[in-house]
């Protein structure tokens, strides 16, 4: 009990010094939680998506589209139990940095593969009906102060030209990490207006969406497909959502690297004021170790002493550091909400921030209290400041 | 009176520890700060040498960029008959109409896919570009499958070298040259005859039409009459502001990263600074009362320590930049958001981003050590002489 007590009084002796020490600790913390934050957002599309959907479009790439007569074919496939399809519209409001994800989709079955998009059933049925309108994410009309009715007009970008849109639904994501910035619109309604303007690219679809009865025949469902189209004019390359994301994600593989480098130079650093503020207590407190071992106290008390010493500190940064994690997240995440539609703080983050708040501790003291419990008695008496 | 500068020095010198943690805290900090710089710089000069100031891109109105665009060929043909545009040594115009798609290809090595520009090229594309050259093999014949790969591909992308063969198209194209644009995006490209490409990919219009003007202050000009030409619907730009626009968001994110970060990691190296600091005001209240006795004044004391941690801190600042300048190998590929295709660009450092990083090393040094200096300034002679 008595060692606590000392380990108390010793870490805040220096009032000043540990006050600042605990400070770094805690930005410090407060950084590596939100840079892991970012790194675990980066992934989230991944885990958001199911095991039973799968995602076909074009082999050759993205912006390659496929026939809208491949929906009966995918259709007859076995397994196969829905089949819907969209096209990225790529349309600007406003101007370009006000980004967000804007498609087009068959409203029916797009809302039946994906039952996490939430939206009320009144709004629904207006939106089923009504050719011109579309349903925006609860997260983007809370940005621009959309309400119900109002009309949206996109600069079309892929497809040339002023698009209106009347906002009928605003939906909500069923789980947290659904993204709620997305614009979601009917495609009959692209497809109608290019039979106009363009003839020759209507009736083309960006992908297909398609849900099979069972997660297990996926990858099987996805092969009989890709075979199906196979030495055709537009080849098909199926693979599950997950993957699909997955593809996006690994071509800004370097960004996620750059992040994850920064938040344990970040470690690094604290670690370094820390081990720098327990040198100096110990190299004070060397004539105090030096009486300790004179009344009989081993190597032990001693290291128990420094280590204490470093952990509260440590953990008293650390603790103030994961408490404001959270409000820096919610400001992170609403000023960046065009880069990251979806910013929560995973428990996973949390312990890792202990995790390293630990590391940080016992690698601060190491050295100190190797030198503490090595010195001989004479020379740590002898010793001044 | 001033205290000698070799008082500061061997001060730090006894102190080894604590300076080479407190310099190295700092160094980490100034070490991101100059590659968060090196990485915009690279980014910067990457876009400014891909294009060039005389050409002008025409893509479809509101279009953004020339993956989304399309321009027929009707359209295309007006473009070309502009009086402004250049002509080149053979007499020929210096216009180029260009298809550009992307495609997905595998990496070597992993299997990984990545996106990758095709783009279908004019006779006149490669003097359009002085700073592509061939540096291997031939051109590609018109009316043949054959292409030729930019560095970055060659070297990175399955099929991507002399003499082997890509898969697109449903048609396998022969690698028959590599080409080495320094820097620029085009390194990340794949280039072929405009023609082919647009049967294999059944594309009825091409993507832009590129041309150099004979004379740079002409270009409002011929912006002006292009966008009003009733029968065209293009946006015509500098090909500097094209590239510029295409990475605008990429540039932006590095800012927003590379602000906060050196806002965060600065405010923990300060700290670190002002432990030390206020440590070794702490630990010299005997020294500093002597020195006052011998008659230095407050100033002097105030600037002594000043100038320990701004020594410090150039100590840090200076051995973050020396790691730092090793970043200069290293490549970074990314996608980029706005046109979905690879951008590869490398960390660049200057004169500026140098004297930047040691001007914000001196600034941490100076916050971090001005309150130390001033309490060690303040010192009461008589309490500080009666400190053991």
């Amino acid at each position: 009990m008595h060692i606590l007590k000392l380990i108390f009084k010793n870490a805040f002796r220096h009032k000043l010094r540990t006050f600042l020490t605990i400070l770094g600790v805690a930005i410090a913390i407060l950084a590596f939680g939100l840079l892991r934050t970012v790194i675990s957002t980066w992934y989230l599309g991944v885990e958001a998506s199911s095991a039973s959907r799968l995602v076909t479009r074009n082999a050759i790439s993205l912006v390659f589209p496929l026939p809208l007569s491949y929906k009966e074919k995918i259709r007859q496939v076995e397994g196969v139990k829905e089949v819907s399809y969209g096209s990225w519209f790529g349309g600007i409001y406003i101007d370009e940095k006000h980004f967000f994800a804007n498609y087009a989709v068959e409203p029916e079955t797009y809302l039946k593969i994906y039952p996490e998009i939430i939206i009320p059933p009144d709004q629904k049925s207006v939106f089923f009906r009504d050719r011109k309108s579309a349903v925006a994410g609860r997260k983007l009309a809370e940005r621009y102060g959309w309400k119900i009715g109002d009309i949206i007009t996109l600069k079309g970008t892929i497809y040339s030209g002023n698009w209106d849109f009347v906002l009928r639904g605003i939906y909500r994501g069923r789980d947290e990490n659904v993204d709620e910035t997305a614009f979601v619109f009917h495609w009959e309604y692209l497809n109608e207006s290019l039979k106009k303007t363009s003839p020759l690219r209507a009736d083309q679809v960006g992908w297909y969406m398609i849900e099979v009865t069972n997660p297990n025949i996926a990858a099987e469902a996805a092969v009989k497909i890709d075979r199906m189209f196979k030495n055709s004019l537009a080849e098909t390359l199926t693979e599950t959502e997950k993957a699909f994301t997955l593809g996006f994600i690994s071509m800004t593989e370097a960004i996620v690297i750059a992040i994850q480098l920064v938040s344990f130079l970040i470690i690094f650093i604290i670690m370094a004021v820390v081990a720098n503020t327990m040198s100096m207590t110990a190299r004070e407190r060397i004539g105090e170790y030096a009486i300790f071992k004179t009344l009989g106290f081993g190597g032990f008390h001693i290291t128990g002493l420094i280590f204490g010493e470093s952990l509260v500190i440590t953990m008293v940064g650390a603790a103030l550091g994961i408490f404001l994690t959270f409000p820096a997240a919610k400001i992170f995440g609403k000023e960046l909400s065009t880069y990251f539609p979806v910013f929560i703080v995973e428990p996973e983050t949390i312990y890792m921030d202990i995790g390293a708040a630990l590391v940080v501790a016992c690698v601060a003291a190491l050295f100190p209290a190797w030198r503490a419990v090595n010195i001989r008695i004479a020379d740590g008496l002898r010793r001044i400041g | 009176m001033k205290i000698p500068i070799a008082y500061n020095l061997r001060n730090l010198w006894t102190r080894r520890i604590t300076t080479v943690l407190t310099a190295s805290g700092m160094a980490l900090v100034v070490f991101v700060f100059a590659a968060v710089l090196m990485l915009a710089e690279g980014l910067r000069k990457t876009l400014i040498e891909t294009g060039s100031n005389d050409n002008v891109v025409v893509i479809r109105k509101a279009s953004e960029s020339e993956v989304q665009s399309g321009v027929e060929r009707l359209q295309a043909s007006i473009v070309e008959t502009q009086p402004e545009i250049a002509t080149g040594k053979d007499g020929k115009k210096l216009v180029a109409k260009e298809l550009v798609v992307l495609i997905t290809l595998p990496k070597r090595g992993t299997d990984k896919p990545s996106n990758v520009v095709i783009r279908g090229i004019g006779e006149s594309s490669m003097a359009l570009r002085s700073q592509v050259k061939l540096v291997e093999g031939r051109m590609p014949r018109t009316g043949t499958a054959e292409i030729i790969a930019g560095m970055s591909i060659a070297k990175r992308f399955q099929g991507g070298g002399i003499g082997e063969t890509l898969r697109f198209g449903m048609r396998d194209w022969m690698v028959v040259g590599i080409f080495d644009a320094g820097n620029t995006g085009f390194s990340s490209e794949i280039w072929g005859d405009v023609d082919q490409l647009m049967q294999a990919f059944r594309r009825p219009a091409y993507s832009s039409v590129i041309f150099k003007l004979l004379d740079s202050s002409e270009f409002q000009k011929v912006k002006e009459r292009l966008e009003k030409d009733p029968r065209l619907t293009v946006d015509a730009m500098r090909e500097t502001r094209y590239y510029e626009k295409q990475s605008e968001i990429m540039a932006r994110f590095l800012r927003i990263l590379g602000l906060s970060l050196t806002i965060i990691f600065s405010l923990g190296a300060i700290i670190g600074a002002m432990i030390t600091m206020y440590s070794a005001v702490a630990n010299r209240v005997f020294e500093i009362g002597t020195m006052r006795a011998l008659g230095f004044q407050q100033k002097s004391i105030l600037t002594a320590f000043l100038l320990e941690s701004l020594l410090l801190s150039l100590i840090g600042g200076i051995a973050g930049l020396f790691f730092a300048s090793f970043l200069q190998l290293y490549t970074v590929s990314t996608l980029n958001f706005q046109t979905f295709s690879e951008l590869a660009f490398t960390f660049s450092l200057t004169f500026e981003i140098i004297y930047q990083a040691l001007i914000f090393s001196l600034i941490m040094g100076f916050i971090g050590g001005f309150l130390p200096a001033v309490r060690a300034s303040r010192m009461n002679i008589v309490d500080a002489l009666r400190a053991s």
